[in-house]
Parts: C-alpha cells; sequence; structure tokens
C-alpha cells in the first residue's frame, strides 16, 4: 500500500473503534426496536420465536382510540409547557440580567429544581398536592378557599405545573447567556436612539436571541415528548387517561399488556416525530449558518 | 445649538477616582476632541455626558440645564460607537431610521431622512443590506448615518475609527472632515490618536490620569504647549527632552548639559526667569533642527547618528545627544551616514522650557 492512500486511511482508522461503539450502542437496539415492531412479541418469546405480522401493529395503532388520546395528551402536555416554560424563564431572565448583590447565588438557586432527580420531583409534587395533607390544599384551607381535586380533576394541569417548575431553569439559563453575550454596545446605541426598557426587549434583545430561544424550545419540546417519571410517580397516568403520556403508555404496553410489538411500533412513532422536529432544529441551525456564510461573502465582495 | 458645561465632573468606580473634577466648556457648534493615551478617562468622560456612565460627583449642564438624571435620550444627543453598535438583525435603512420609528415620526418623512443621508455617505445602494453584509468602512458610515438622521444637537464620537486599517482611517478621517463643514452641530470626538486629533478639532483636551492637562486650538496646543505631558503627546516624531542647568558665566546665561552649552538671547533669558530651579527640561520639536556644520556653539547640538528611518521626502534621525537619546526629522536628501557625529542649530524661540519639578511650561 502506498504512503498516501495509508495517510488517507489514517483518519478512518481512528474513527474506527467510534464508529464501532455507536453501531453496538446506538444502531443495535433501535434496529432491534424496529425489526421487533412489525411482528406480534410476547416477552415470553425471543425475538426470532415471534411471528411476522407486517404493518399490523402500526395499523392498530393508528385506530385505537386509546393510542389516540395519548397522543393527543402528550402534545398538549408538550406544547403547554414548553411554551409556559419559554414565558417564564425568558422573563425571568430579562429581569435578572443585571447586576445585584447575591445575583451568583440566586442564580444557583434558580436552577436547583433542574438539579433534582424527577423521580423526587414526582414524589415531592405528589405530597404537595394530596387532597387533605398537601400543602396546597391546606393553604387554601387556612384562606378559608375550598380545596382542589388537584391530581383528580385536574390531573394534566397539575403535572405541566410540576414540569414547568422543574424545567423552566433551563430555559432561564440558555436565554441568560444568551442575553449576556448580546452586543453591549448594540442595547447602548438603542438607549441614545430613545428606546425604552421594554422597546430595548421587543426591539433588540429578543430578536438577537431568537436563535439561541428557537433551539432551546426545540430541545425543550423533544424532552417533553419523552417524559416519564415524573408523571409515573404523580398520577401513573390516570385518572383514566387523562394523564397518560405516551412514554407511559409505551411502558405499559410492553410490561402489563405484554405485547412488545405494539410497544415497539408505538415507541417508533414518537421517534418519526422526535426525528422531524430534530430534522426541524438541524435546518434552521443550517439556514442560520447559511446565513452568516452569504453575508460574510457579500461583505468580502465589497472590498 | 446648546452649550455643554462639565462642572467638577468626577467617576469612581468603588473607591477608585478615575476622573478627578473634570471641568469643561463646549462653545456652540464646536468640534472638540477629547484625547489622550488608553485609561486617561476620556471614554469615562463621553459616555457620562451620553448618560451611559453615572456620575459619581459634580454636573453636567447642556443650555445650563443639568442632565445627570436624566436618560440618554433626554439629552438630546447621537453617538457613533468604537466597534459601530449597529443592530446586527437590522438591514441599513432600518438602523438609521430606529430613532425615528420609536418616535413614530410619519413614514414619508423618515424615508426622505434615510435618502438623504445614504446620498450625502454613499450608502444608497446598500439600504437592504444587513451589517454583516457590509465592509468596515460601509458599516462605520452606516453609524454616522444613524447618527446623522436624528435632528440631534450634539453628536458624540467615541474612538469611530480605530477599528479600521489605516489607509481607510485616513479616508474615513477626510470625510469626516467634510461632513463636519456640512453638519454645523455640536461634535465631541474622543481618540487616542493624535493625528486625529489635529486634524479634525476646533478645539483639542488632552487628558491623562483623570485630569485635563490643556486645552486650546490644536495650534495652541501645539506651539504653546502648558506641560511636558502635552509637549510629548502631540506632534509625530515626539518632542525631544534634555535635561539642562541654567548657568551664569559673567553676563551671558547659558543652558548647559551633555552635549551642549547654548549661550541664551535676551528673549529666552527672560522666559528662564520664572524657572524654580536651576534645573530645567529642555523641549525640542523633530521638526525645529537644521542640519548646519558651521553653527556656532551658542545655539547648536551635536548628534552621533544611531538610526535614520525613510519615511519618503522626510527621514527621521534618531541619535544621542551625548547619553540622550533624540530624534531629527529633516529632508532624506541630507547627506550623512551612520556612526556620524552631525551638528544641527535650533531657534531658542523653537525651544519650550520646564520645570523639572511639576513638568510645567516656563511661559
Amino acid at each position: 500500500m502506498s504512503n498516501a492512500t495509508l495517510n488517507r486511511l489514517t483518519p478512518y482508522v481512528f474513527l474506527a473503534p467510534a464508529v464501532v461503539i455507536m453501531g453496538l450502542a446506538l444502531l443495535y437496539p433501535l434496529g432491534y426496536m424496529v425489526f421487533g415492531s412489525f411482528r406480534a412479541w410476547d416477552p415470553s418469546q425471543t425475538l426470532g420465536e415471534s411471528t411476522f405480522v407486517g404493518l399490523k401493529n402500526y395499523v392498530t395503532l393508528w385506530n385505537d382510540p386509546n393510542f389516540r388520546e395519548s397522543a393527543a395528551v402528550t402534545l398538549k402536555f408538550a406544547f403547554t409547557v414548553v411554551v409556559v416554560e419559554m414565558f417564564i424563564g425568558v422573563g425571568l431572565a430579562l429581569l435578572l440580567d443585571r447586576k445585584l448583590r447575591g445575583m451568583s447565588v440566586l442564580r444557583t438557586l434558580f436552577i436547583l429544581p433542574m438539579m433534582i432527580a424527577p423521580v423526587v420531583v414526582g414524589l415531592v409534587w405528589r405530597y404537595m398536592y394530596h387532597p387533605t395533607l398537601g400543602v396546597f390544599n391546606k393553604g387554601l384551607k387556612t384562606v378559608g378557599l375550598d380545596s382542589v381535586d388537584w391530581l383528580g380533576q385536574h390531573a394534566l394541569l397539575s403535572v405541566i405545573i410540576a414540569d414547568i417548575w422543574q424545567w423552566t431553569p433551563f430555559i432561564f439559563i440558555l436565554a441568560l447567556a444568551a442575553l449576556q453575550s448580546l452586543p453591549r454596545s448594540a442595547l447602548e446605541a438603542a438607549r441614545i436612539d430613545g428606546a425604552t426598557g421594554w422597546q430595548q426587549i421587543i426591539h433588540i434583545k429578543l430578536p438577537l436571541m431568537m436563535p439561541v430561544l428557537i433551539v432551546t424550545g426545540l430541545l425543550r419540546l423533544i424532552d417533553a415528548f419523552k417524559v416519564l417519571e415524573v408523571i409515573l410517580v404523580m398520577t401513573e397516568g390516570g385518572p383514566g387517561l387523562s394523564t397518560e403520556i405516551l412514554a407511559l403508555r409505551i411502558s405499559r404496553t410492553a410490561t402489563e399488556f405484554r405485547e412488545l410489538g405494539v410497544a415497539a411500533a408505538m415507541s417508533n412513532y414518537l421517534l418519526i416525530l422526535l426525528l422531524m422536529l430534530t430534522i426541524v432544529m438541524l435546518v434552521y441551525n443550517r439556514w442560520v449558518e447559511y446565513r452568516a456564510t452569504r453575508a460574510m461573502r457579500i461583505a468580502e465582495e465589497n472590498l | 445649538m446648546p452649550n455643554i458645561k462639565l462642572d467638577k465632573l468626577t467617576k469612581s468606580y468603588g473607591n477608585v477616582e478615575v476622573l478627578h473634577a473634570i471641568d469643561l466648556e463646549m462653545q456652540d457648534a464646536e468640534f472638540t476632541v477629547l484625547v489622550g493615551p488608553s485609561g486617561c478617562g476620556k471614554s469615562t468622560t463621553l459616555r457620562m455626558i451620553a448618560g451611559l456612565e453615572s456620575v459619581t460627583d459634580g454636573e453636567i449642564y447642556i443650555d445650563d440645564k443639568p442632565v445627570k438624571h436624566l436618560e440618554p435620550k433626554e439629552r438630546d444627543l447621537a453617538m457613533v460607537f468604537q466597534d459601530y453598535a449597529l443592530y446586527p438583525h437590522m438591514n441599513v435603512a432600518k438602523n438609521m431610521s430606529f430613532a425615528l420609528r420609536l418616535e413614530k415620526r410619519p413614514k414619508k418623512e423618515i424615508e426622505q431622512k434615510i435618502n438623504d443621508v445614504a446620498e450625502i455617505l454613499g450608502l444608497t445602494d446598500y439600504l437592504y443590506r444587513k451589517p454583516a453584509e457590509l465592509s468596515g468602512g460601509q458599516r462605520q458610515r452606516v453609524a454616522m448615518g444613524r447618527a446623522l438622521t436624528r435632528d440631534s444637537s450634539t453628536f458624540l464620537f467615541d474612538e469611530p475609527l480605530s477599528n479600521l486599517d489605516a489607509k481607510l482611517r485616513t479616508q474615513m478621517r477626510a470625510e469626516l472632515a467634510l461632513m463636519r463643514q456640512r453638519v454645523r452641530k455640536n461634535m465631541i470626538y474622543v481618540t487616542h490618536d493624535q493625528i486625529e486629533a489635529m486634524t479634525l478639532a476646533d478645539r483639542i483636551v488632552v487628558m491623562h490620569g483623570g485630569h485635563i492637562q490643556q486645552q486650546g486650538t490644536p495650534e495652541e496646543l501645539f506651539k504653546r504647549p502648558a506641560n511636558k505631558f502635552v509637549a510629548g503627546f502631540l506632534g509625530t516624531p515626539p518632542m525631544n527632552f534634555l535635561s539642562a542647568m541654567i548657568e551664569q558665566n559673567g553676563e551671558a546665561t547659558m543652558l548647559v548639559g551633555d552635549g551642549f552649552r547654548l549661550r541664551c538671547d535676551q528673549p529666552t533669558v527672560d522666559r528662564l526667569a520664572h524657572a524654580k530651579s536651576s534645573n530645567i527640561v529642555i523641549g525640542i520639536r523633530p521638526c525645529d533642527l537644521e542640519f548646519d556644520p558651521n553653527a556656532s556653539d551658542a545655539n547648536a547640538f551635536d548628534i552621533d547618528v544611531v538610526l535614520s528611518e525613510y519615511i519618503g521626502a522626510q527621514s527621521v534621525l534618531i541619535g544621542k545627544c551625548s547619553e540622550q537619546e533624540f530624534m531629527v526629522e529633516l529632508k532624506s536628501d541630507t547627506p550623512i551616514a551612520l556612526g556620524e557625529r552631525l551638528r544641527f542649530s535650533v531657534q531658542f524661540s523653537d525651544m519650550h522650557f520646564f520645570n523639572v519639578d511639576n513638568d510645567l511650561a516656563l511661559a
């Protein structure tokens, strides 16, 4: 082999271990799942013993009102939490983007919820929502109001609140980082141009933060579609199907209903949805990069 | 145009006072340049006038109205920043019209204004470009245009040319001077570049260490620097400084130092009468020396040539007068050789004298 060929191959040789591990750790389980989704598969069987059923699992799911209900709950949950979290997170970042005494401590406190294990978050909120012992209903009682059936009648709202509590900090720190990397002089120029605080936010800060906010929102959305532990601990999907998000339904289909094939098909539906979101994010990033390079090219042509 | 007055303007960061009770008055439609080395407080002063930096003590008056507590927008000024500070997400037209749009001026008027200013600055073809799509010089023009579209009475410039390369800087400096002739407004300009200061200013304010060293027209400052700092700061190549002693030799007053022994004429004797001690510093600009092998000792310096920097028509000779470094500017065709000892004569009227202890110039 010539030296040149060797040189050309060297990078791939170095990459090979990573590729092998990627293949084993990522592609194998994924392929296993996709393969399984086309079969009637009971947990007592090996994958080889199961029978091939084609697209039956997908079709059944598509027509299953329970699955549709679950998908609807998931969509409602994900979009609601992300929209609310974006508003609160970005709002907090705008408020706290200043030099105050003890600011760094405050910022650390703000991101604490994100650091707590989701199971613990679920437990804590479950007890706070408890119909008689929970702090919310106790509080309502002390001020003379009727108690609220948090995890019953308003179960979805309750889990949404818990998720917002846990994940707003994520948006907050990213938004704050984006804010602090904005060009200071542009903001000063805006002040001289006569922009009030609100006008600076609307005309300068938010538009300049937008690229970061869009990616943050998409990341958060992808995450929200996969939420499991907090809801599992708080409501187990009930009452009825009111909080049975997809991840929970997948887990129940596999364990309670013992239909691995259907569970795999359901996972694939979710995967397709998330893949689309990811592609949107990648395309958006590409587009931003493309615009930047195009601008640079035009600027250079001007010289 | 309003006149702007700084009254004992002081700025501290924590316990560190960086600006020490500055008093300054800017006349109607005057181009004032604040110049000084980095950290001299010139930018801080400008930013305090703009309202971007809080005032620790003292007051700023615009038309006799104290404005210390007013927001920048209430001070009726426009500013051009060092890094242009354009809004990256807005095109050139939107950048320039931002202030007008905030004021909700009629669309027609805004459009008219933008077209006028774009015409002046040669930006007409670029109105719908984003800042990232412009070259440095064009961005600089947009920044200027953004200030011009507003009818502010005062323009503030914070080192507007320092991010440009040398050639473009010279060109933009000329354009600024042209614009200056067209737009009769108050302009306050901060720079560390003394050439910008000399060429643009009606009045130069030299700052150093948070104090104003001297203010006046470029000519006044160049010809009659108030102290050694100003003398050394303005002019390239910089002024030469030589230590000397005043000695009486019978009737004659002599200035004696390493490598020279000058015999003072009567006006110089009068000037030296103000000296606080017999030790003084002589300042001589490199351009004031004349190559003259036959000069008498009375007003001549002998220089050992160390290095000659060829600039074109002129050369700068770096040499030594005994042990003290000395620079001379002379015509490039002057026949000199390295290592030679040359004799230069200086008119006494071109010499500057400074006290040793406080660096102040002798009148």
